[in-house]
């Protein structure tokens, strides 16, 4: 009886341990956040293509079968999206269906300060989630950043836990830097109060001044962006980023213009082409640098649009979509359930998975964190290999 | 002098600076000119539009300042909401509803009813005053008010019986430029104060210190100028007064005062509280602490030790009637000193509500604006703690000092939109229009890509802006020179704009 409690204590310890190790592992993958901003049609993005009401709600917008990219039998992408299949069939890209959040709301700020904080609905936090999530985690101090927003919204990594800088910032202030010449007086005049700001303005910045040397340094991407919407830049300076192996948690892109009102086709093929061909060139210059595997690409979006097609042949401020989850490590395929088109909740889709699940289970897979964002009965989702 | 000026022509890099902002010498009853006015509103009210700048900038300062003070309302313009005139008895009933209605989950969590009805009360409070503070045609009232509410502190974390809190706001508003005096009493007498700082377990048997406490440390005489003992003794001074159960109004419970003997601050003698608040305004000291904390609030970090005796006697000559120390104030020489230009740091409730003004902005709900206020660490009745907002320096942080900017981002780039999905700037744009009509399904608006106040100039800036040339835009937004810079005058209104509200010196006042 002795024997077999102490050997049950050795073998729990055991189990201890490479816990630990497999959590330090997992500690090192840097997030890109891909903001869809404005609100994306996931029903248009990932279609139920086999589903006949899909096509009588969507008679003029609809993504027609043979443009549909199928995926099973069921599901298939949107033909713009060509530029991800590679991906796809190598089993490194995730489409998790029916992301959303119970009692939805349908203004583009609040939600995406919903979604930016992992709040509920009815609750508001000021710190981003990103940021929430490593309250009380010590971070190597030495970069002097822990998150970079290459973008102009930083609510997911703003708060205490994080050292975030905004990306635009830091390049006007490298330019500034160059222009002053009397680097040593930073101008207060002798106001304290300007003293004080220029010198918080300075912490922030010093962190970009690190970054510009290290970016300086690095190598350039293998293959190159396409300019287009600014997307292709963006993702060439996360790169870069990664490359020079900058020690940040997490790095934000946006690609907007998705509030699609009116004549949504075109305008959301054509965002849907910057997208995949963005994010496909990403996957190739990080299979190529060996970064794949330490990166986790997940997109996110204030709300997907109604399920039935509005009178200007586009659509209005909805609820759930399908969201996008990338990486080396990720389990490519099909996870959580497409919300059902027969089973509408004031024409809206019903989420099947909650926002807040996606981040926990992030959260674990890439920084090797549990964080449940109040979803204390929520099941991670089945995203790393 | 000219010096200084250099410097700051250099800083401000391009054409717009040095010769900007070169002061006109102000001659004695003549136009004080635009930097004196926009200085004397950016300290005064929240924020200043190129029209109200304009109205007085034509006028004597001394007669400006004149004008401040005359005619003050001591009532808020906008109607509260109504559970704030609820008797105690009321919201102890509302409470047990709200209790037996309890064991619902959200979200699968318990909800705790009372904590949602007081959440939801402080919120209607907050959007309230914030309402008040964008329709006043009586800012330096509600700035006053603020000052008061971040003196004599109570937070809704602790007080919980929210109409109190309303009373007391009201009682900071009728006082903002009354007389400190009147104020400190009936503040002692405040059922949000006694709430807060536990006066009504202040009694003979038990006297409990932390209002006697406070009130020497923080809302008279300030450390180093009492002893422990001076509050043993207070506390004793004070006991028995308290809250009326169903009323929740002040009473004094004679039978639970201590009757007995008390030293207090050299003096002895059978004090009652009203005693104790006698001796303290006959202290130096009390009124000292006052013109410090004024001096940080409207003129600079760091009160001059010469000034601060001259306007504290002045306010006991006076029997600490606001006004005339507030004229004193602000007739000072520092006051107008252009080294004291933009030497104050918003608060987040100046920046915000400022914003908001001078851009013309309609509010239709503050919930935004009161969420922001919190995010920068300002939330209208609940200062951190009871030493209140330490401000000044404290208020930029590498955090704040993004979220601050956010915000303005967000103003700038999606005017077309509410920061809640329906606040529109402005007109909205024709391109909306457009869009609404034809989809004739949304009312909402939302933003439009590449539409920001970055290139679209003047077309979008609101009626309190349009028209207004670059050069006076700047020197509406910013109270000295930019600090970056990377504007030139031939751009777009609207990207003058943009950059003026991204300028560091746009954090200042």
């Amino acid at each position: 009886m002795e024997r077999r409690h102490f050997l049950l204590g050795a073998s729990t310890l055991s189990l201890v341990l490479a816990s630990r190790l497999a959590l330090a592992d997992q500690g090192r993958r840097v997030l890109v956040l891909v903001e869809l901003k404005g609100g994306n049609d996931g029903l248009n993005t990932v279609i139920p293509y086999a589903d006949p009401i899909y096509h009588q709600l969507r008679p003029g917008i609809g993504v027609s079968r043979d443009k549909t990219l199928q995926l099973d039998e069921r599901i298939g992408l949107n033909h713009k999206l060509d530029a991800l299949m590679e991906g796809w069939k190598a089993r490194d890209i995730a489409i998790v269906q029916g992301v959303g959040y119970p009692s939805p709301n349908r203004s583009h700020f609040r939600s995406i300060e919903i979604w930016d904080t992992a709040s509920a609905s009815s609750q508001t936090l000021s710190e981003g989630w990103v940021s929430r999530t490593f309250e009380g985690v010590e971070l190597p101090r030495g970069a002097g950043v822990d998150g970079i927003v290459i973008d102009t919204n930083a609510l997911p990594m703003t708060g205490t836990a994080l050292r975030t800088i905004v990306m635009q910032d830091a390049e006007n202030f490298l330019h500034q830097a160059a222009v002053m010449k009397d680097a040593k007086n930073p101008h207060d005049d002798g106001n304290p109060a300007l003293r004080h700001l220029l010198a918080v303005r300075q912490e922030v910045n010093g962190a970009a001044i690190g970054l510009h040397d290290k970016l300086r340094d690095g190598a350039a991407p293998a293959y190159a962006y396409s300019p287009d919407g600014g997307f292709g830049h963006q993702l060439d300076l996360a790169t870069r980023l990664l490359i020079a192996r900058v020690p940040v948690v997490a790095i934000k892109v946006a690609l907007g213009g998705f509030d699609t009102h009116a004549g949504q086709v075109p305008t959301q093929d054509r965002l849907l082409g910057i997208f995949a061909s963005g994010l496909a060139t990403f996957r190739k210059n990080l299979i190529a640098a060996h970064r794949w595997d330490d990166v986790v690409v997940a997109t996110y979006s204030e709300f997907g649009r109604r399920a039935r097609q509005n009178a200007s042949a586009g659509t209005d401020h909805g609820t759930a979509a399908a969201h996008f989850v990338m990486g080396g490590k990720v389990k490519g395929g099909l996870h959580g359930a497409y919300p059902s088109l027969a089973d509408l909740q004031d024409g809206d889709l019903k989420h099947t998975v909650d926002f807040r699940n996606l981040y926990s289970t992030l959260a674990q897979g890439c920084w090797g964190l549990r964080r449940d964002f109040g979803q204390r009965s929520g099941r991670p989702l089945d995203l790393f290999a | 002098m000219v010096a200084r000026l250099g410097r700051r022509g250099f800083v401000g890099g391009a054409a717009l600076s040095a010769a900007m902002w070169v002061s006109r010498p102000s001659r004695a009853a003549s136009a004080m000119g635009f930097d004196d006015a926009r200085h004397l509103l950016s300290r005064t009210a929240f924020g200043a539009t190129p029209a109200e700048i304009a109205a007085i900038a034509s006028t004597d300062f001394t007669a400006a300042v004149e004008r401040l003070l005359t005619k003050v309302h001591t009532r808020a313009a906008t109607a509260a909401p109504g559970w704030t005139s609820e008797p105690l008895s009321a919201l102890r009933e509302r409470r047990q509803e709200a209790q037996s209605s309890a064991g619902k989950t959200v979200d699968g969590k318990p909800v705790n009813e009372v904590a949602k009805l007081v959440r939801e009360e402080g919120s209607q409070l907050s959007n309230w005053w914030v309402e008040e503070m964008l329709a006043t045609d009586q800012p330096l009232v509600e700035k006053m008010t603020l000052f008061w509410h971040n003196h004599f502190t109570s937070s809704i974390q602790k007080v919980r019986y929210v109409p109190a809190l309303y009373r007391q706001n009201a009682l900071f508003r009728r006082a903002a430029l009354g007389n400190f005096a009147t104020l400190l009493k009936e503040v002692a007498h405040d059922p949000a104060m006694l709430i807060y700082l536990d006066g009504v377990h202040n009694v003979a048997k038990q006297p409990n210190e932390n209002f006697a406490r406070e009130l020497l440390e923080l809302f008279t005489l300030g450390e180093g100028h009492y002893s422990e003992s001076d509050i043993k003794n207070a506390a004793r001074a004070f006991t028995g007064w308290s809250l009326d159960r169903d009323s929740g109004q002040f009473v004094d419970r004679m039978q639970l005062h201590d009757g007995g003997e008390k030293t207090f601050l050299g003096q002895s003698g059978h004090f009652t509280g009203d005693d104790i608040l006698a001796i303290l305004l006959r202290h130096p000291r009390t009124a000292e602490t006052i013109v410090e904390k004024l001096w940080r609030e409207f003129i600079s970090f760091t009160p001059d030790a010469n000034e601060v005796k001259r306007l504290a006697g002045l306010f006991r000559g006076n029997n600490y009637e606001m006004k005339p120390l507030l004229r004193a104030l602000f007739l000072s020489p520092a006051f107008r000193d252009p080294v004291n230009r933009g030497a104050l740091i918003k608060s987040p409730i100046e920046l915000i509500v400022g914003t908001v003004h001078v851009f013309g902005l309609p509010v239709p709900d503050q919930t935004p604006l009161v969420r922001m206020m919190a995010g920068l660490g300002q939330t209208p009745f609940a200062p951190p703690n009871v030493k209140g907002w330490p401000g000044g320096e404290s208020w930029i942080s590498t955090s704040t000092l993004l979220l601050r900017r956010q915000f303005l981002r967000r103003l700038i780039e999606a005017t077309t939109v509410s920061l809640d999905g329906n606040m529109t700037m402005g007109r909205p744009d024709r391109r909306t229009d457009r869009v609404q009509q034809m989809s004739g399904q949304t009312m909402e608006a939302y933003p439009v890509e590449g539409r920001s106040l970055r290139n679209v100039g003047e077309a979008r800036l609101g009626p309190t802006l349009s028209g207004t040339d670059n050069a006076t835009l700047i020197r509406t937004l910013l109270p000295r020179a930019p600090i970056e810079a990377g504007t030139t005058a031939a751009e777009s209104p609207g990207a003058v704009v943009a950059a003026a509200m991204l300028d560091s010196a746009y954090q200042l006042k």
